[in-house]
């Protein structure tokens, strides 16, 4: 049996687990258990991230960064959610979708780099490629799974009300589906997160995931530290806007 | 070409004999269905007639699998016979439309949609002004009883609220026919007794055509004025059964002799069939 937890102590475990593990990080440094090169202290990382955003232009990548997700993201959804519902409703065009779909995601992104910078050459538009191919195989699929998740009953109760074809999909399938397709986006968008290093460490001169590769090079840890840190906050904080906005305008999911 | 029936011969108050003329408002002739399977073929419904005149009340029992669901989906056009014909209002049924309205044993409202939506969405639809629009779900709402529920969303309601909802959807629509498909099995009995007094009072009031499927041999008494009873797979019309019991009816009705006896005699119908089928 499961026992229920208020909020307050689910948070409150939440924070002690943070805190412990910057603790034992605070002291191992401090005390000098562990070599700076592995583990920078705290501080240090603190200190890069806050002049990288005062001093060293930080921001710009960031933005460079925010702009390739959003792109990437927008044109698989732009291709994948159309075709999702598509496959999701029509078994002809499922057959169509799904078998090359469920293929093609089983093929690791990284092996699709090179043959990417072949085809796309290195520019700003091969990193948008790379987050594409990543994203729309998958959303294309979880999306085709959210349309076939609405009940033929409730669908049938609108044609029995006299929806014709195209009322029964934008004035029943559509809204019923339009929560579980958002959840679907916060789900891929945090995927978006994890391509876009990858196609950063390829041929990139900016953004966050360059910024990586180049502490890299010059061992400065506490860079690294701090990079994977902004990367994970802001990837936090795009799923916390995503989950605030579908609470408030989802309100009535039962 | 209008099917007439003189069935419904009866003394009005001054004891004239009153032959009131019904017409058929739904009819299914020599209904097969019969599916394709791994195995060979299926038939699940063999020669299966009905006739449903206006404003009956017929429910549909039947024991598990005999198709009684099935008929009802094709009576709404939402499933199609291998053979026959389903006619509603002389016209044979090609697909789903406004004239018959359906309930499901499932809940099917809009959960995006406050009450008042759900009932006004068949109208919205048909482009019906609003003001009008306003006037049928104010009266459907009261026939039911949730007017202080009008700007609720379904997940606040009780699985009871939903189906009156439902059939308050259903109505406002002004259907041919309602269909309901096991509307109350998923209900607990209390619930379940009131639903089927409010549906009963709703029939009187507004005298819709319903044809009500279920399995529920008490339900199928104290609601209808007919029942057909099918047999085992392949389904068929196997006995039809009128229900000679007050017009006016209560719960206590289903404490009486006569109804006791006739809930008997329809389950001895179906018990013969599971004894003959095994």
């Amino acid at each position: 049996m499961k026992k229920e937890l208020s909020n307050k102590t689910y948070t409150l475990n939440a924070i002690i687990v943070f805190a412990v593990i910057i603790i034992i990080w605070f002291i191992a440094t401090e005390q000098g258990l562990v070599k700076e090169i592995i583990l920078p202290k705290p501080i240090n990382v603190v200190k890069y991230i806050y002049e990288g955003f005062t001093q060293n232009n930080l921001i710009a990548d960031v933005a460079i960064s925010v702009q390739r997700i959003l792109l990437g993201f927008l044109a698989s959804v732009i291709l994948g959610v159309p075709l999702g519902i598509l496959a999701g409703n029509s078994k002809i065009c499922d057959s169509f979708i799904r078998p090359i779909c469920e293929f093609i995601r089983y093929i690791p992104v990284p092996t699709l780099v090179p043959l990417v910078m072949v085809w796309v050459g290195i520019g700003e538009n091969a990193k948008i490629v790379v987050l594409f191919l990543g994203c729309v195989f998958q959303l294309l699929l979880m999306i085709a799974d959210d349309a076939s998740a609405i009940s033929s009953d409730l669908i049938n109760a609108g044609y029995t009300l006299g929806a014709t074809r195209l009322q029964s999909l934008t004035k029943i399938l559509l809204p019923a589906m339009l929560q579980r397709i958002m959840e679907t986006l916060r789900m891929v968008i945090g995927w978006a997160w994890t391509y876009l290093t990858l196609a950063e460490l390829f041929a990139a001169n900016s953004g966050l995931g360059y910024r990586i590769l180049k502490a890299q090079r010059f061992m400065q840890t506490d860079a690294i530290f701090g990079l994977i840190l902004t990367i994970g906050l802001l990837g936090l904080v795009t799923d916390r806007l995503f989950m605030l906005f579908n609470k408030k305008v989802f309100h009535w999911v039962e | 070409m209008k099917k007439n029936s003189f069935d419904n011969i009866e003394f009005d108050e001054n004891g004239i004999l009153q032959a009131k003329v019904s017409t058929t408002k739904i009819e299914a002739i020599g209904v097969d269905k019969v599916y394709q399977g791994r195995r060979g073929s299926v038939t699940a419904m063999k020669n299966c007639n009905i006739q449903v005149l206006d404003n009956e009340f017929v429910s549909i029992v039947g024991p598990s699998g005999c198709g009684k669901s099935t008929l009802l989906r094709m009576l709404a056009g939402l499933d199609f016979p291998s053979s026959g014909q389903i006619i509603i209002n002389d016209d044979p049924v090609i697909g789903p439309g406004r004239d018959r309205g359906m309930v499901f044993q499932t809940y099917t409202l809009f959960p995006w949609k406050t009450v008042e939506k759900n009932i006004s969405f068949g109208l919205e639809l048909n482009k019906i002004p609003t003001n009008v629009q306003k006037k049928i779900v104010d009266k459907y709402l009261n026939l039911i009883g949730l007017q202080e529920f009008r700007k609720s969303y379904p997940k606040e309601l009780s699985g009871g609220m939903k189906q009156r909802v439902a059939i308050a959807r259903s109505l406002a629509n002004n259907p041919e026919v309602l269909l309901m498909d096991e509307p109350f099995g998923a209900l607990d009995s209390q619930t379940k007794s009131s639903m089927q007094l409010m549906l009963r009072q709703i029939w009187q009031e507004e005298k819709p055509t319903i044809a009500f499927v279920t399995h529920d041999i008490e339900e199928a008494v104290f609601l209808s004025t007919k029942i057909y009873v099918m047999s085992a797979r392949p389904g068929s019309i196997k006995e039809i059964v009128d229900v000679f019991l007050p017009y006016d009816r209560t719960l206590d009705l289903k404490d009486t002799k006569e109804f006791i006896d006739l809930r008997r005699y329809v389950s001895s119908l179906l018990d013969e069939q599971l004894l003959t089928d095994g």
